[in-house]
Order: C-alpha cells, then sequence, then structure tokens
C-alpha cells in the first residue's frame, strides 16, 4: 500500500491541496482530509457504470463501439468541415489541455468558451470594466478578522473554503472559531429539542426559527473573527454564521448600494431596502468599517440573478469605498477545480477571458454574441466539441436543444447527459486521479494536479486527444479535405 | 376529491452538497435522481399546495414546466421561495434571456407550483429522448 500525500482536490475552486490518498495495486482505497464531495470522487471514478471506457461514434441514429483512431478521425472531421464550430467546457481540465483547446479553436476558426460564461462570466465583465481589490486566501486566512459570504453557500459548494481559508481555519494573527462555534451549535440544538418536546406535550407545531436574525448576537462586541452570510434564503453557510442577513429575491443591487451609502455616512430615508431593516443596515455598515481586514466572497447569487454583472459592480464600489475606511478585499467564489484556469489561459493565450470566437482569423470577445449560450439561441453554430463539461445538463432547453441537432463530439471521463446525446464519444482520464497537470485556484494561484493511479489504457490525457485531433484537422485542411 | 390549487414562488436554482456527491456516484444513478430532480418549498407553500412532503409537485415557468419531488426547506422560513438544485430538470424551467451577457437567469424566476401526485418524475434517458428527440446512448 502506498500513501500519497498533499494531493490537490479535483472538485471545486477552492483546490484543497492536503489530502491523503491510500492505492492498493492501482486503485484507491482511501482518502483523508478531503469533503463529501472530494471523497465520492476519489472512492467512485473507476466505477464503470458511469465510466466512459470506450470510443464511440453515431452510426445509424446509435452510438457505436470504435477504435480511438476512428473517433479522433471523426472528431476531425466534423470539426475541419464546419463553419462555425463551438469549442466548450475547460473547467475541469489542466491548463495544458487548454491550451491545445485554444490552438484547435483557432485552427478551425471556432468559438471557445469556457463554463465561466454561466458562472463568473458577469463577475469577469465587472472586474474588466472597475477593477478589483482582492488577495490571496493565505492572506485571508492569516489576517481577516471579517468575512462575509456574500449569495454563496460555501458548505454546499466549497465545502472546506471556510475550514482551510476563514472562520475555521487557524490563521498567523487570527484564531478559528470552531469552538465557539460548536458551543453555540449545541445551544442551538437543545433549544430545538425543547422546543420539539414542548410541541409534541401540547400537541402544536414546532415553531420555525425567524428567517433572519432580528439583530446583532453580542459576541460582536467582542474582537474575534467574524463569519456574516448575506443571501436570500438561510442556507447550511448561515446556519454557521455569527449573523445572517436575508435579502428579497433579485435585490442585492440595491442593498449594496444602500450600503455605499452608510458607509458613506450618507443617511437613508426608508425603514427597509431590500426586505432589509435599515438599522440592521446602519449596524451592518459599522462592522464592516471597523474591522481591522475584511474580506467578501461573493458567489452565483450574484452573477444568476437580476442586475447580473451590476450587481458585482456595486460589490467592487462597495469595497473600493471601505478601502478608504480600513482594508478590505473580495473575491468571486469559483466553482469548477479549474474554472480560473480556463480563464488565465485563455487571456494569456488569446488577450480575453472567455468567449472567444477566431471565425475572423482573429480573436475577438463580446459576450451576449460570441458567448456560447447566445450563439446555441441563435442557432448559428454547426458543431461542437465538448470537454470535461455537461451543457446538455447546465444550459437552458433551447440552448442544448440547438447543441444536440449539429455534429457534438465530446471527450469526457465520465457518462453525462452530454456524451449520451454526442455524435463522437471520446473516453479520457481523470485530470489530478489519472493524468497530471496545472490547476489555478479559485484566487489565481497555480497548484500541481498529481497523477495518483494509471488510467485504463483507452483513456488518454485530454491534452493528447486534443493534439491528436488537432494534427488531423491540419492534414485534413492541407489536403483540402482529403484526409 | 383533490382539489388542485397552484402556489406562486420566485424560484432559485444552485448546488446542494447532496447533488455534489450523489454527481460522483454517476448522473444515471437511482441516487442522483433522488437528490436532484427535487425542488425545496417551505412548509407553508406546501401546505397551501395540499401536499406532503415527498410527494410529486410540478414546477410550471412561462419556459416549461417538469415534475419533480417535493421536499420541505428545512432552514428558516422563506415562504414564497423554492429552490432547485442545477440539473436537466431545473434547466427545462430557468430563464434562458442573457440580457446581452452571454449569462442566462438562472436564479429569481417567477413560477408556480403544482401539485401532481399522479405523475412521475422523468428519468434522465427518457427526459433526453422527449427533450431532444435522438436516441440516448
Amino acid at each position: 500500500m502506498t500513501l500519497v500525500k498533499n494531493v490537490t482536490c479535483p472538485i471545486c475552486g477552492t483546490l484543497c491541496d492536503d489530502l491523503e490518498v491510500e492505492v492498493e495495486e492501482n486503485s484507491i482505497v482511501d482518502v483523508r482530509n478531503a469533503c463529501a464531495i472530494g471523497e465520492a470522487k476519489f472512492l467512485n471514478f473507476t466505477d464503470p457504470k458511469h465510466r466512459n471506457l470506450k470510443p464511440l461514434v453515431r452510426k445509424g441514429g446509435e452510438l457505436t463501439e470504435v477504435s480511438l483512431d476512428e473517433a479522433v478521425e471523426r472528431s476531425a472531421q466534423i470539426l475541419a468541415h464546419a463553419q462555425y464550430p463551438i469549442l466548450y467546457g475547460w473547467s475541469c481540465t489542466s491548463c495544458q489541455a487548454i491550451r491545445v483547446g485554444i490552438e484547435l479553436a483557432e485552427e478551425v476558426g471556432g468559438v471557445i468558451d469556457n463554463t465561466s460564461t454561466v458562472c463568473h462570466g458577469p463577475s469577469i465583465l465587472s472586474i474588466q470594466s472597475v477593477g478589483i481589490p482582492t488577495c490571496t486566501l493565505g492572506q485571508v486566512r492569516h489576517r481577516a478578522d471579517l468575512v462575509v459570504y456574500w449569495a454563496s453557500d460555501p458548505y454546499s459548494a466549497h465545502p472546506r473554503h471556510i475550514e482551510r481559508y476563514t472562520s475555521f481555519s487557524d490563521g498567523r494573527f487570527q484564531e478559528s472559531e470552531w469552538e465557539h462555534y460548536v458551543t453555540r451549535l449545541r445551544g442551538v440544538l437543545g433549544k430545538k429539542r425543547l422546543s420539539r418536546a414542548s410541541a409534541r406535550i401540547s400537541m402544536r407545531e414546532v415553531s420555525i426559527p425567524p428567517i433572519a436574525d432580528p439583530k446583532l448576537p453580542p459576541e460582536f462586541e467582542t474582537e474575534k473573527r467574524k463569519l456574516i452570510v448575506v443571501d436570500v434564503r438561510k442556507t447550511r453557510s448561515a446556519e454557521i454564521a455569527d449573523f445572517f442577513i436575508q435579502v428579497e429575491p433579485n435585490r442585492d443591487f440595491e442593498l449594496l448600494q444602500a450600503l455605499r451609502l452608510l458607509v458613506k455616512d450618507e443617511e437613508l430615508e426608508v425603514d427597509k431596502v431590500a426586505g432589509v431593516p435599515v438599522d440592521l443596515l446602519e449596524e451592518f455598515a459599522d462592522i464592516l468599517i471597523s474591522c481591522n481586514f475584511g474580506i467578501f466572497f461573493f458567489g452565483v447569487g450574484l452573477t444568476m440573478s437580476s442586475g447580473k454583472h451590476r450587481n458585482i459592480d456595486a460589490a467592487i464600489a462597495l469595497t473600493k469605498d471601505l478601502n478608504y475606511r480600513t482594508k478590505f478585499a473580495i473575491m468571486p467564489m469559483r466553482g469548477h477545480f479549474n474554472v480560473a484556469g480556463a480563464n488565465i489561459v485563455s487571456t494569456w493565450q488569446t488577450g480575453y477571458p472567455f468567449a472567444v470566437d477566431f471565425s475572423h482569423g482573429y480573436p475577438r470577445y463580446n459576450p451576449g454574441e460570441t458567448s456560447a449560450v447566445d450563439i446555441l439561441q441563435r442557432d448559428e453554430s454547426d458543431a461542437s466539441l465538448i470537454i470535461a463539461s455537461d451543457p446538455v445538463s447546465n444550459f437552458p432547453r433551447n440552448a442544448a436543444q440547438n447543441l444536440v441537432k449539429n455534429p457534438m463530439i465530446t471527450i469526457d471521463p465520465v457518462v453525462s447527459p452530454t456524451t449520451m446525446m454526442a455524435d463522437v464519444v471520446i473516453p479520457s482520464a481523470f485530470v489530478g486521479i489519472e493524468v497530471e497537470g496545472t490547476a489555478y485556484r479559485m484566487d489565481c494561484v497555480p497548484l500541481p494536479m498529481k497523477k495518483i493511479v494509471e488510467p485504463p489504457k483507452i483513456c488518454l490525457p485530454d491534452e493528447e486527444i486534443l493534439r491528436r485531433i488537432l494534427l488531423q484537422v491540419r492534414q485534413i485542411r492541407q489536403t483540402g479535405g482529403k484526409a | 376529491m383533490l382539489i388542485m390549487s397552484k402556489v406562486k414562488v420566485i424560484l432559485l436554482t444552485g448546488r446542494t452538497i447532496d447533488q455534489g456527491v450523489s454527481k460522483e456516484h454517476g448522473k444515471l444513478s437511482k441516487e442522483y435522481q433522488e437528490k436532484v430532480a427535487i425542488c425545496e418549498v417551505d412548509s407553508s407553500d406546501l401546505k397551501n399546495l395540499t401536499v406532503i412532503k415527498g410527494l410529486n409537485i410540478k414546477v410550471i415557468t412561462r419556459f416549461g414546466s417538469v415534475v419533480v419531488k417535493a421536499i420541505k426547506s428545512s432552514r428558516g422560513s422563506h415562504p414564497g421561495i423554492a429552490y432547485m438544485p442545477y440539473g436537466l430538470w431545473a434547466n427545462i424551467v430557468v430563464d434562458p434571456h442573457t440580457h446581452g451577457i452571454g449569462m442566462p437567469s438562472f436564479k429569481g424566476i417567477p413560477a408556480e407550483l403544482e401539485a401532481a401526485p399522479s405523475e412521475n418524475v422523468t428519468p434522465i434517458p427518457v427526459l433526453l429522448e422527449e427533450t431532444f428527440r435522438k436516441k440516448p446512448q
């Protein structure tokens, strides 16, 4: 048995790099330090029920097993003859593979877009227009005495974020609040038990706790590290927080702008903003100003609801305003493990972070026009290559329908609705488990992904599959369409 | 006689820890369907729907409708807000408009809920064939 230490987890943008994996005869038998999602991945990735292990090509309407060479050749034929193909996905593969993907997109004159287009794309648009005062997660861990998760539920999407980088981490200058949390949790559970018992005795319904905390708890007077959650509903992360503020859906922009006024010592002539009492907002503004080093982590609750990139403009502007009074930073909670890498490699190679259109022979960037969902909704593309992503599940239905109706190539280690509807399926190796590579954490710090076990022989690295397709595309184009 | 009342809600879609874990067991697994083809509804809204938790409801928006299992929301009280995990079922009813920036509206969508006790949740292979009229793998 071998113990592989310091393994980087290929799940979310937190990129925890302290996992320990036990390997016996080329199979993973145990994993330590991973969250529930990471553990499920490491212990189930070989399950043949959901692993792509055969190259497939659709013939006569049915996906039929073929050789890897035939699947690569068919992919090259589709891309070389397409007028306007989309090359989409990229957030769950390595930077090395993304680099080859961009070369392929340029060669075929297509559009290369990554999953940030339906995730933090609006955040990127906002950052491009107003900039971003940010920092690394290491700085947050060691120095932040106020952490605010806004429209983000790290418990569900980034399960170890709080433990590794914010309130439950032991930093050089900030202590973990884990023990305080456990004490508080015991109190809350005790109250719940009492409420249930008294409800049983009096035959009435269990009372539900109020939606948002009505006033600040007494511990806010202390010097301890504080955690605040602002969201449209009470999430598990909100339960962990010292304080939860509930904003009405689609009204984050108003709340952020109201806070900007309060931070500038202006007065609000209303009782409530976005469902939050102004008295409470005033106290919130005081907390923001009085911290030594605060950080906003914002989730897709801001980018996917009304206002979209304007919400991020307001959040960044608030951070900027706060920096006149104290030290404050802001960071998007990036989803897939290498979505930040997809933006970085794309910017380094083309000048633009996503939605890059090569159809004119040079890179063009105009989200709304050159972004995958818009191209599909206008039904302009005539083929696609999808890598390490599942847009058939994750795009709105009309976009997915136009994706599926044209020839679609998928490169993916797992069976998904996208691979099930594809015309070519090429099985690949898992980055970070079966093949090494580089990925960027949400704070844009690059980390190495390890190879822990050998992949099945048929499953090549994404980078190699893409190189083979690129080579064949070039041959087809050089010979005028004859491979 | 069962009265099929409707309840108006704001629909949010997003991640859940169960969705993240069950995805790693395979998107065709029974576990994935159980954890993703659901809608978390406030207990007061469930009462108005005359639905008990665990029964099926139909989520209707102006972009489509889908049958999923109703789950009683366990945190806080938030009448008028319903939550579905990301996935094939949720994306039938989300707002596809990108407002010129590439991003559809996956959150904050006006929706109606309706009791659908006699309708079943459609499994992924059937849903794919119905939606795309192409034979899945």
